[in-house]
């Protein structure tokens, strides 16, 4: 029922590609400074010209954003949706075999949630249940699309790590299961125990990665060795090894920051990024000297210990020690106004609006890897594009239009001339179920509420 | 955690201060353009366009400067929870289910490190509420017993202060009362199912049940106000044999409509309800946190309602609502016209309800109606609008000093009043901020 519901009120796929001219708009570029009042064609989903003047092509369909704001679409670094609800494979310390990818649900509402919150691009991660978790996939908000059309393509792929409280949970299993037994403790349960389990994973990841180099070398030469076992598990750190996988890792403390950087180094691989990071202020030097992007909250704190030295200065101080620094939402709420969150990197740490704006899109961008095709308004980058109706970073804007691939995805006008049409068709659709429940004798009704 | 107490280094309560040259936004009326503010024994002594500064005085140059009312939150935890997920540090959720006279002022701890991070984005004084119950500390956070109905007595407090009773204003500024929800979940966490699916005619099923669930609840509820009401006759009566009851006794002021009974109420029909039946106690009302307005607005106003909207960046309550559900409830509201005040109910939000406001203007409140919604509003929900809410003389000198629209992210607060003494913009983070800042 929810879903046939979903199905009916949400606003169906956008058309396909056209050229377009966005005109007499602040446009906010992030890489090459603000143009007052000027525009961008969009052609085959690409930007193909930007500035004060351009020509503009025959046939191309005009939107007038006098008066507005344009911005590069927003790229969140760390989201969970899409996950079709479940993100942890927390039964082991090390599920790097386990992929999101196999999972994306290009139906859950959050997509086009965060989509109307001008976010075009998103990391979706394994959870934080475990030392080393699953690999993760860079998705656009393509709503309507397959799973498959979602993915961001050719983005490399990542693989989520996590140190501190919640990796450590499962070894202090509190209370007792339904059957009266305390739950049995999983490795690790200490941050000590944290950096073995990486770097016992890592140990076997080079033994396996020797194996198949010399297997390799040996083909190479013409020989026909017999090829070693394939270990899905440490495939993906193998990948890694190779610096074929980006690493991303959950992390709060300075000590534990410090332990991976210090791990990664011994073991010989990058970590891509540091994830929420809320001690990174402390430890600043040591990720820009590993070459470390910082992907981090604008002022969450307190919600547990390990988060109780977040400072809303984190991200500003990052960025002055020279760390790429993105702010990430980690939650369907709060994707939809990462732009006000950057705004908040200007209040705190005083950062200019191209930096405060660049940690929502080149910068998330470039920790991706994804930023020669997207993050900032460029010619020959992804016609991915925000209008707001104010200076987008304040709480006073709101999102005009959303295009994804020079495509329309969302647009507020009508979203909202569409809702009186959505509201009658759901009552309809309420009216023929009281009806059916009418009709039915009472308990020989199946699905509908309570059935579910 | 390891830096020391949070309390900010409150002058003199009886300095002489005045702020010169500044633009007065006083929020109950037009703004006034390069005048001068006088405190003096805690309280607003003049506005006028020129002041001789009074023996002694303190002078504050505020050229370009805006003064407003210091914000008012009410909707917090705050003092009675530090981190949320260490039960040890969480005093909101006690055991027992009629718990009238449990208060939250006197388990306030004024050296809490929220007071120093909300007071540094002006807000000076907040409603903090004892919630859900089930013990353990945590408003059910944690496990344990059962759910509370009535869990005690929510206070307004200023967020700066050596002592709770420094930072009184008023100890019982409502009653929590945990009404039941008709729509599922409900309680302080929201929740529920929209009323076209409630409505649904159902006679055995989930519905039915959720509505026997309901009054077996409101009937619960009743019988306590009932024998409060008793006893109150007993007492005035002077009956023999007659005890004095703690529980009983803290119901008197709500009994006497001297304390609203506050409720979370996500969805229209449990809006409804609870109007009803405070309408049937005789007792005075606020709404928390509600989800909709829809048809109990011209209810809500008829009977003089007010709401504590919960926080406007939220997720829609269902999965096909539509997407700004939460961002336009505050101009539904406003249409209506409810009386409506902000609240964030969650500590760690507390800092952002000016942005919370200004998303509400976004989605269709008009600015300076907003800006009321955090200052003089919430002053007459809580009674209090004598004292605070307002920049007028004679009103208690809770003001902020801006460089600009308080609503607006990048807007910085340049000076703060609480009580008129004025309070240094520091906080453990602002420390924190400095300490690493500087390391080599």
């Amino acid at each position: 029922m929810r879903r046939l519901l979903l199905a009916a009120l949400v606003a169906l796929a956008p058309l396909g590609a056209e050229t377009i001219v966005i005109q007499n708009a602040t446009i906010m570029t992030v890489s090459k400074g603000t143009i007052k009042n000027g525009s961008v064609v969009v052609k085959d989903g690409k930007i193909v010209e930007v500035g004060e003047k351009v020509m503009i092509p025959e046939g191309a369909t005009k939107i007038d954003a006098q008066g507005q704001y344009l911005i590069p679409g927003i790229i969140d670094c760390h989201s969970h949706i899409a996950g079709d609800g479940g993100i942890n494979e927390g039964s082991i310390s090390v599920s790097s075999m386990v992929n999101i990818k196999d999972i994306i649900n290009p139906e859950d509402i959050a997509i086009y949630r965060a989509l109307a919150g001008g976010v075009t691009t998103a990391n979706i991660l394994h959870g934080s249940a475990n030392s080393i978790g699953g690999q993760t996939i860079v998705l656009k908000m393509r709503w309507g699309k397959d799973a498959q059309q979602m993915i961001f393509e050719g983005a490399k792929p990542g693989i989520k790590f996590a140190l501190g409280e919640n990796p450590k949970r499962a070894g202090n299993p509190q209370g007792r299961g339904a059957n009266g037994q305390a739950p049995v403790a999983r490795y690790p349960a200490t941050r000590m125990g944290v950096e073995d389990t990486i770097r016992t994973a890592f140990n076997e990841a080079k033994i396996y990665k020797a194996t198949w180099d010399e297997y390799n070398a040996k083909v190479a030469h013409g020989e026909h060795p017999l090829a070693p076992r394939k270990d899905l598990q440490l495939e993906a750190l193998k990948e890694v090894l190779e610096g074929n996988r980006y690493v991303h890792v959950h992390c709060y403390r300075a000590d534990e920051i410090l332990m991976m950087i210090r791990v990664a180094d011994e073991m010989g691989f990058k970590v891509r990024t540091f994830q929420h990071v809320l001690e990174g202020y402390k430890v600043a030097k040591e990720i820009a000297e590993h070459g470390a992007g910082g992907s981090t909250f604008s002022d969450w704190w307190s919600y547990k210990v390990e988060a109780f030295d977040a400072i809303p200065y984190n991200a500003a101080l990052m960025a002055k020690a020279g760390v790429v620094v993105s702010l990430n939402s980690d939650d369907a709420e709060l994707m939809r106004h990462l732009n006000s969150e950057a705004g908040k990197t200007m209040k705190y740490g005083g950062m200019t609006e191209d930096q405060a704006l660049a940690m929502v899109t080149l910068n998330p961008a470039k920790q991706l890897g994804i930023d020669n095709r997207v993050g900032s308004i460029e010619v020959g980058k992804d016609a991915d594009l925000v209008i707001y109706d104010k200076f987008p970073l304040s709480d006073y804007a709101k999102v005009q239009k959303v295009l994804i691939d020079g495509t329309v995805y969302f647009d507020r006008d009508k979203e909202v001339s569409a809702q009186a049409a959505k509201d009658a068709e759901k009552q309809k659709l309420l009216d023929k179920l009281k009806q059916q429940n009418q009709t039915t004798p009472a308990g020989g009704r199946r699905g509908g509420r309570g059935g579910e | 955690m390891v830096l020391g107490c949070a309390m900010a280094a409150a002058a003199a309560g009886n300095e002489v201060i005045l702020i010169r040259d500044a633009d007065v936004y006083p929020v109950n009326g037009k703004a006034m353009k390069g005048v001068s503010l006088l405190i003096q024994d805690g309280k607003i002594a003049d506005i006028s366009p020129k002041i001789v500064p009074p023996k002694g005085a303190r002078i504050v140059e505020a050229k370009g400067m805006r003064i407003y009312p210091g914000i008012i939150d009410s909707g917090t935890e705050l003092g009675l929870s530090e981190i949320e997920s260490v039960r040890e540090t969480v005093d909101t959720g006690e055991l027992g289910e009629f718990m009238p006279q449990l208060k939250a002022l006197s388990a306030v701890n004024p050296d809490s490190e929220h007071f120093g991070v909300v007071r540094v984005n002006g807000i000076t004084s907040a409603v903090t509420f004892p919630s859900g119950g089930r013990g353990g500390g945590g408003g059910g956070r944690f496990g344990g017993g059962e759910r509370q109905l009535i869990s005690g007595q929510a206070a307004l407090i200023h967020t700066d202060g050596w002592t709770w009773e420094d930072m009184e204003i008023k100890r019982s500024a409502a009653m929590s009362v945990n009404f039941p929800s008709l729509g599922g979940g409900g309680g302080r966490r929201g929740g529920g199912a929209p009323d076209a699916i409630d409505l649904t005619p159902d006679v055995a099923g989930a519905n039915g049940n959720a509505r026997r669930a309901f009054d077996e609840q409101v009937a619960k509820l009743n019988e306590f106000f009932d024998n409060a009401r008793r006893y109150q006759k007993a007492k005035a009566a002077k009956a023999p044999g007659f005890e004095p009851d703690l529980r009983f006794e803290a119901m008197l002021p709500v009994l006497d409509r001297k304390v609203p009974v506050a409720v979370s109420a996500a969805r229209a029909n449990t809006i409804h309800e609870a109007i009803q039946w405070a309408k049937k106690q005789n007792i005075k009302l606020v709404i928390l946190q509600p989800r909709e307005i829809g048809k109990a607005g011209p209810e809500l106003k008829a009977e003089d309602v007010p709401v504590i909207l919960g926080r406007v960046l939220a997720l829609p309550s269902t999965e096909d609502a539509s997407y700004d559900e939460a961002f336009t409830l505050p101009s539904e509201a406003y249409k209506a016209g409810v009386k409506f005040a902000f609240g964030t109910f969650t500590n760690e939000f507390v800092r952002n309800i000016p942005y919370q406001a200004a998303t509400a203007v976004a989605f269709g409140v008009p600015a300076d109606e907003a800006l009321k919604a955090i200052t003089l509003t919430p002053a007459q929900i809580w009674g209090v609008a004598d004292q605070l809410g307002t920049v007028e003389k004679g009103k208690v000198a809770d003001l902020m000093v801006t460089d600009g629209d308080p609503l607006e992210i990048q807007t910085q607060i340049k000076h703060l009043y609480v009580k008129g003494r004025e309070v240094a913009l520091t906080n453990k983070q602002t420390r924190l901020n400095e300490r690493y800042m500087n390391r080599n």
